[in-house]
């Protein structure tokens, strides 16, 4: 009996948040959509492709636990060939973008083979050390342009037919993206693929003693994570017609990092929410110069000290409580 | 024999003792590193900024208080370790039982912070600081000019590294240490403070790092982003050398300095990168680092 109640609670609470999920899911659509009838667009469309970028760091650090310092790599890279592709070679816009994704799941795929062999801190040292070398490679190689990285690549015509120089037809495709990747991210987490990479963040031992080969999970998820990153990538280097050194330094990468903790580790929402809260504060505080990198820094210090959830992990924190309270409330009640 | 290998031995030397500088300094700081990672479990992403915050104290005591390098080399290492301490008092004790993650994810805010505050109050020129009288000039060695002061850096870290060294593995402090970084509750049962005992290691590790900066001061400007990229490529030594081991880190340290510096003589376009490929490599052969124990 005690045992059937448990489970109709489980299944209770199960449906209660998937309720939850569609509420937070219909609120983000409308505010993507509605949000250009009064935001600039081209700072939503920058949002959406960091909302992306967020996600896909989340993919790895919130669902398998893997804390890389170096997803600037396949942002950068993506970028730099998108611009690339789409300048020199001449490719339309989704021919660019498929091939920034290309080469930065390539970069994924080695770099991960290289990182998964340390964990934890090690891990995260080792990304960052990756990171830096393809840093030094981008200033190095004469295709990136040095300092002044790619500059006024062509939008082109999506599939030879849409004029992206239009903003609306650049905004809807850049939406398309964001919700294409948004929703292949939830597959992956809600797939037995997800809950395989679940146990291996909560105890990767005790997953490989049942006979999962964690490092090829990991290896997946790592190339996963960096192929949409790069999508992202490529996506903002067409959004804003340039691609530049900044997106392959590390400061981008305790970005991404800084998104996904303000917004809440491990959560769906929480990098889209983080991505606009962290570029909507660098938007308000840009003409302040180092103050920008001195209030991330504060932020980041007071996050991990006393917000650690973030913002939706903190919100659906709350709900659930209220729930149990609620609940506990209704027993009482009922038994008195 | 005034060429090897088509290149002239003057260049060559000249490389290989930048090298070694650079390797004095990987060294005093993949130490500190490590000394603090042993006992905290955290890798210290301030550790740059830190060394940079050594550099410029050392700048302060000579522009404002009119004391010079050889009061600097003293006293900035312990002005800028207490500052660790509180950091390690205030902010970090409250993460050790939490994981390791957010301890690194801290301190990196902190680096954010520092370096920040200090782009923001003195730009990113960098300020010069003179060489102390006693280290001017140079030897020559027959084959090469060795400048005092680079030889002074070199023969000092060193010494500092050994006596670090020394102290954790000879001393009975050093096993009270150890013995914390297998077991803290066991050591605690006996009666030692360890919590002090972190703080204090903290403090001590930082304070490498600030020695480091004040050495690098004569060298290099003193420049608020000095330790922004030189952290990166610490972490990469400490990855090659493995943290199980001082010794490990030491030698690390300067024998990366030598292969960076030998690397600019033969091949300029790698010397950059040249570790984060050793590192690699090393990680492809043996993932535990050179000198770690897999785990």
């Amino acid at each position: 009996m005690a045992a059937d109640r448990q489970y109709t609670n489980v299944v209770a609470v199960r449906a209660r948040e998937q309720k939850q999920q569609r509420i937070a899911f219909v609120a983000m659509l409308a505010f993507f959509m509605l949000g250009p009838l009064v935001i600039y667009p081209v700072f939503l469309m920058k949002v959406m492709c960091f909302a992306l970028f967020a996600c896909a760091f989340n993919l790895l650090l919130g669902f398998t636990g893997l804390l890389s310092f170096g997803h600037a790599m396949f942002l950068g890279m993506a970028g730099y060939t998108a611009a690339h592709a789409a300048k020199v070679w001449g490719f339309t816009p989704e021919l660019a973008i498929l091939a920034g994704t290309a080469v930065s799941s390539l970069l994924g795929l080695v770099s991960g083979l290289i990182a998964i062999r340390r964990q934890g801190i090690y891990f995260a040292m080792i990304t960052l050390a990756l990171a830096q070398m393809v840093y030094f490679f981008c200033v190095q190689a004469p295709f990136t342009g040095g300092e002044d990285g790619i500059q006024a690549v062509p939008r082109g015509r999506l599939f030879g037919v849409i004029d992206l120089a239009n903003v609306r037809a650049m905004y809807v495709t850049v939406f398309v993206i964001f919700l294409g990747g948004f929703l292949l991210i939830y597959r992956i987490i809600h797939s037995p693929f997800g809950q395989v990479l679940k146990a291996i963040r909560e105890n990767e031992p005790r997953t490989v003693s049942l006979g999962y080969d964690a490092d090829r999970y990991k290896l997946l998820a790592f190339v996963l994570s960096a192929t949409l990153s790069g999508v992202a990538g490529a996506t903002s280097a067409l959004v804003f017609q340039l691609a530049a050194l900044n997106a392959v330094y590390w400061t981008m990468s305790g970005e991404v990092v800084l998104m996904t903790l303000v917004g809440g580790m491990g959560t769906i929402f929480g990098p889209v929410v983080g991505a606009l809260v962290v570029l909507a504060m660098e938007n308000y505080l840009a003409q302040l110069g180092a103050w920008v990198t001195i209030v991330q820094g504060l932020v980041f210090v007071v996050c991990v000290l006393t917000f650690r959830r973030g913002i939706a992990g903190e919100l659906a924190h709350y709900l659930r409580r209220r729930e149990a309270a609620h609940e506990k409330a209704l027993q009482a009640t009922k038994t008195s | 024999m005034s060429e090897i290998f088509g290149i002239p031995t003057q260049a060559l030397f000249g490389q290989l003792l930048i090298g070694l500088i650079n390797g004095s300094f990987y060294a005093l700081l993949s130490l500190g590193l490590a000394v603090i990672f042993g006992l905290l479990n955290i890798i210290n992403f301030t550790h740059g900024a830190q060394y940079m915050m050594g550099a410029f104290c050392a700048w302060f005591l000579m522009t404002k208080l009119g004391l010079g390098y050889w009061w600097a080399l003293v006293l900035a290492p312990i002005i800028v370790g207490a500052t660790g301490m509180v950091i390690e008092r205030l902010m970090l004790a409250r993460l050790y039982k939490l994981d390791h993650l957010y301890g690194l994810l801290l301190t990196f805010g902190l680096a954010l912070i520092i370096q920040g505050l200090f782009r923001n109050e003195y730009g990113s020129t960098g300020l010069p600081y003179a060489m102390p009288e006693a280290l001017r000039g140079a030897q020559n060695l027959g084959f090469m000019f060795l400048p005092n002061y680079r030889a002074w850096v070199i023969v000092f870290s060193l010494a500092v590294c050994l006596a670090t060294w020394f102290m954790i593995e000879k001393t009975k402090l050093g096993s009270y240490l150890r013995a914390a970084t297998e077991n803290p509750q066991l050591v605690q049962a006996f009666g030692i403070n360890v919590p002090r005992m972190v703080t204090l290691t903290y403090g001590f590790g930082v304070g490498l790092a600030a020695l480091a900066g004040v050495m690098a001061a004569p060298i290099y400007s003193v420049n608020p982003l000095m330790g922004e990229h030189l952290i990166i490529v610490v972490f990469a030594v400490v990855v090659i050398g493995g943290m199980g081991s001082i010794m490990g880190s030491i030698i690390t340290g300067f024998v990366l300095g030598l292969v960076e510096g030998l690397t600019k003589v033969f091949y300029p376009e790698a010397s950059n990168t040249v570790i984060f490929i050793i590192m690699a490599i090393v990680l492809m052969i043996r993932p535990a680092g050179l000198f770690g124990t897999p785990k």
